[in-house]
């Protein structure tokens, strides 16, 4: 998994609440038995005029022009401002899958359904919670600045805005921040308690001897 | 200190705790199907790993399956390439029972592990699919995950967790004739919002609850995570026990009463403290439809679609605005006067048979209307399909007008052929209404089979309290 140490990227607004992974991927594309390519199809219902399906040259489909994405001046965003239950429905991590695909690495809404939120940092897409307040003066920016960009500083837990002096603090639980930080996949460091798993196990096996077999 | 049954369930799996709680969680049962898998086992086999317990595996292929037609296989290629890569993946590394498309136990994931007896009390659960939390009703822990954690559980028969906030749903009283667990879901996550469970593992109580048969307790659990909440659950008592004796995986012998007795006790102690409490009257819940493209835009079937001008908060009215228009109403109509195009009684919230036996007894000596271009039932199993034909049950729906499938997800996300064009509006019994959910451009009112089966032969909703 790529590290995630300090990210300073352009913002693209996606002024909606309750987006839900069937939107942020719809379901024809889930298909693919890959990890990969699927961020063409990233919003797909929104960003194209026609219906997508599987197998299709995407250069070749006509946008939509009111998308937020397909405006010229968030070309190259790689943070997604977002508003509150962000990731709702599914726990397809197509949806992070897409978003990282297409070029996200951070998004940052006032509230994540759960399962998404945690998806996302199994992908090296660092989902950040901020106050209803902060992102709506965020959308405000983003809004009124072409080209608006903020920096992510993972290790201080920091959103810096362009004037370097509004900085503001967002939590992210220690051990997530730390396989991030470092781009560990948490297989390895799970595979370090294998003693504790193989004990916990044998002695599961002599309780409850119903669950195995 | 008493201990709810989330705290039990949570205490029983830990297998080793971080400073900052992060903590590695042992898991029982592991559900696999098509969608979510090729990529956890292909990571498998990049990093040379071999799964940690092959025993605690139970796969089936219901996403992409078709519901007609099965002589002919699965048509669409890419869907059956994805379907053959879980038959060679089970093929090369096993699991305790694989039920694949054409075998006669497939069905829906959330189906048939419980009816395969697979989903035992005080076990944890995990899939890679939202609906998981459908088991809780057992008194489990269940919720969904995401692939890599699919790939993490496969390597190490673990998942790293921190523990969630215990809520807790209790609804008392006598449900009106015709209201039943779909109802009782979907007033709750009209109560909360979608997002009132978020970070909350939900526990349903109550002498409503109480007096719910394991298929309304799955169908509630299984909306659970369309409230926020990731993990839903019921306590044990004689209705889980009658449940599950005799199914093919419970255990037997001396080993079923040594299990009763540890299962008696999942429950919450008296006197356990919950982060967040929300009571419900049955006397208040009335049958539920849903108005607009989120499971919380829902009414009672006697009110009429609610209008944005009322509404104060303008990103919620903005978000109303925006379903009405995707949903082609306009504000202030009756729920009764919305007119329909197809039905479909299905999916992992309302496909066993107690749904399927609700539905056909509103429908029995009476035709689909003729406005409706599809009726549809698709039962949620193999076993439930069998059932219900020794029953007649398949002869009531057909000779109503009804088409009587093979089981699978179908409609419900609409990834195999069965789905929604542009434009058609559908009474599902499934469980979300998101855009394009059941095909791009259709449009989903989420509710219960009786409101489903009642709305097919009057060719618009109707309040099935009243129905003859």
């Amino acid at each position: 998994m790529e590290r995630f140490t300090v990210l300073n990227g352009i913002v693209a607004p996606l002024d909606r609440a309750n987006v839900d992974t069937d939107a942020i991927i719809p379901k024809q594309f889930l298909k693919s038995i890959k990890r990969s390519g699927f961020g063409p199809n990233l919003f797909d219902a929104w960003r194209y005029q026609d219906v997508g399906e599987p197998g299709m040259d995407n250069a070749k489909r006509a946008l939509n022009p009111d998308f937020v994405l397909n405006q010229a001046r968030y070309k190259g965003a790689s943070i997604l401002l977002a508003r509150k239950n962000f990731g709702c429905g599914s726990s397809r991590e197509h949806a992070p899958w897409a978003l990282a695909d297409y070029g996200f690495r951070a998004i940052i809404a006032p509230s994540f359904a759960d399962i998404f939120y945690n998806n996302c940092f199994k992908n090296g897409l660092l989902p950040i919670v901020l106050s209803e307040l902060r992102v709506d003066r965020l959308f405000h920016e983003v809004n009124a600045f072409p080209g608006y960009k903020l920096s992510i500083d993972l290790e201080r837990q920091l959103v810096i805005a362009p004037d370097g002096a509004t900085q503001t603090k967002f939590d992210v639980d220690a051990h997530r921040k730390y396989c991030l930080l470092n781009g560990f996949d948490d297989i390895g460091l799970s595979l370090r308690q294998a003693d504790k798993i193989r004990a916990f196990e044998a002695r599961r096996r002599i309780e409850q001897p119903w669950l195995f077999g | 200190m008493p201990q709810t049954l989330y705290d039990k369930l949570w205490a029983s799996h830990v297998v080793h705790a971080e400073d900052d709680g992060t903590a590695l969680l042992y898991i029982d049962r592991h559900l696999v199907h098509e969608v979510t898998s090729p990529q956890a086992f292909e990571g498998l086999r990049l990093a040379g790993r071999k799964p940690w317990r092959i025993d605690s595996i139970v796969a089936t292929a219901d996403h992409n399956t078709p519901t007609t037609d099965w002589n002919e296989g699965i048509k669409d290629p890419i869907s059956r390439l994805q379907v053959e890569t879980l038959d060679a993946n089970i093929r090369e590394y096993g699991a305790k029972a694989y039920f694949p498309f054409l075998d006669r136990r497939q069905g829906i994931v959330h189906v048939i592990g419980p009816e395969q007896g697979a989903t035992l009390p005080g076990m944890t659960v995990v899939c890679g699919d939202s609906h998981t939390s459908t088991h809780g009703a057992f008194a489990c822990l269940a919720h969904g995950i995401g692939t890599s954690e699919v790939e993490h559980v496969l390597a190490t028969q673990c998942l790293v967790q921190k523990k969630m906030q215990n809520m807790l749903v209790t609804v008392d009283g006598r449900l009106a004739r015709g209201v039943g667990a779909k109802d009782i879901a979907l007033a709750i996550i009209g109560r909360i919002g979608t997002a009132g469970g978020t970070g909350c593992a939900a526990e349903f109580a109550g002498s409503s609850i109480r007096a719910l048969s394991m298929e309304g307790r799955m169908t509630l659990c299984n909306m659970a995570i369309e409230a926020g909440a990731r993990a839903g659950m019921v306590a044990v008592d004689d209705t889980t026990i009658a449940y599950l004796k005799g199914r093919p995986f419970a255990p037997a012998g001396e080993n079923w009463n040594r299990a009763v007795a540890y299962w008696r006790t999942l429950a919450s102690d008296e006197g356990a403290q919950f982060d967040r409490v929300v009571r419900l009257d049955a006397r208040d819940i009335s049958p539920q439809v849903t108005w607009g493209t989120s499971p919380e835009m829902v009414v009672a079937v006697d009110a009429r679609v609610p209008d944005p001008d009322k509404e104060r908060d303008p990103g919620r009215r903005e978000g109303m605005e925006r379903a009405l228009v995707y949903m082609g109403l306009k504000p202030n109509t009756r729920i009764e006067d919305i007119r329909l195009d197809k039905v479909f009684i299905g999916s992992c919230t309302n496909s066993r048979i107690e749904d399927l036996r609700a539905a056909a007894a509103l429908v029995r000596g009476k035709r689909v209307a003729s406005n409706i271009r599809l009726a549809m039932v698709v039962p949620g199993s193999g076993l439930v399909k069998a059932q219900a034909e020794q029953e007649g049950l398949d002869r009531v729906f057909r000779e109503s007008g009804f088409q009587w499938r093979e089981p699978g997800c179908s409609m419900c996300l609409a990834m195999n052929d069965d789905r929604l064009e542009p434009g058609e509006r559908c009474a599902s019994t499934s469980n979300r209404n998101f855009e394009g959910r059941q095909g791009a451009g259709g449009r989903t009112h989420l509710v219960s089979p009786e409101m489903a089966a009642a709305a097919a032969i009057a060719g618009h909703f109707v309040d099935v309290r009243n129905w003859k």
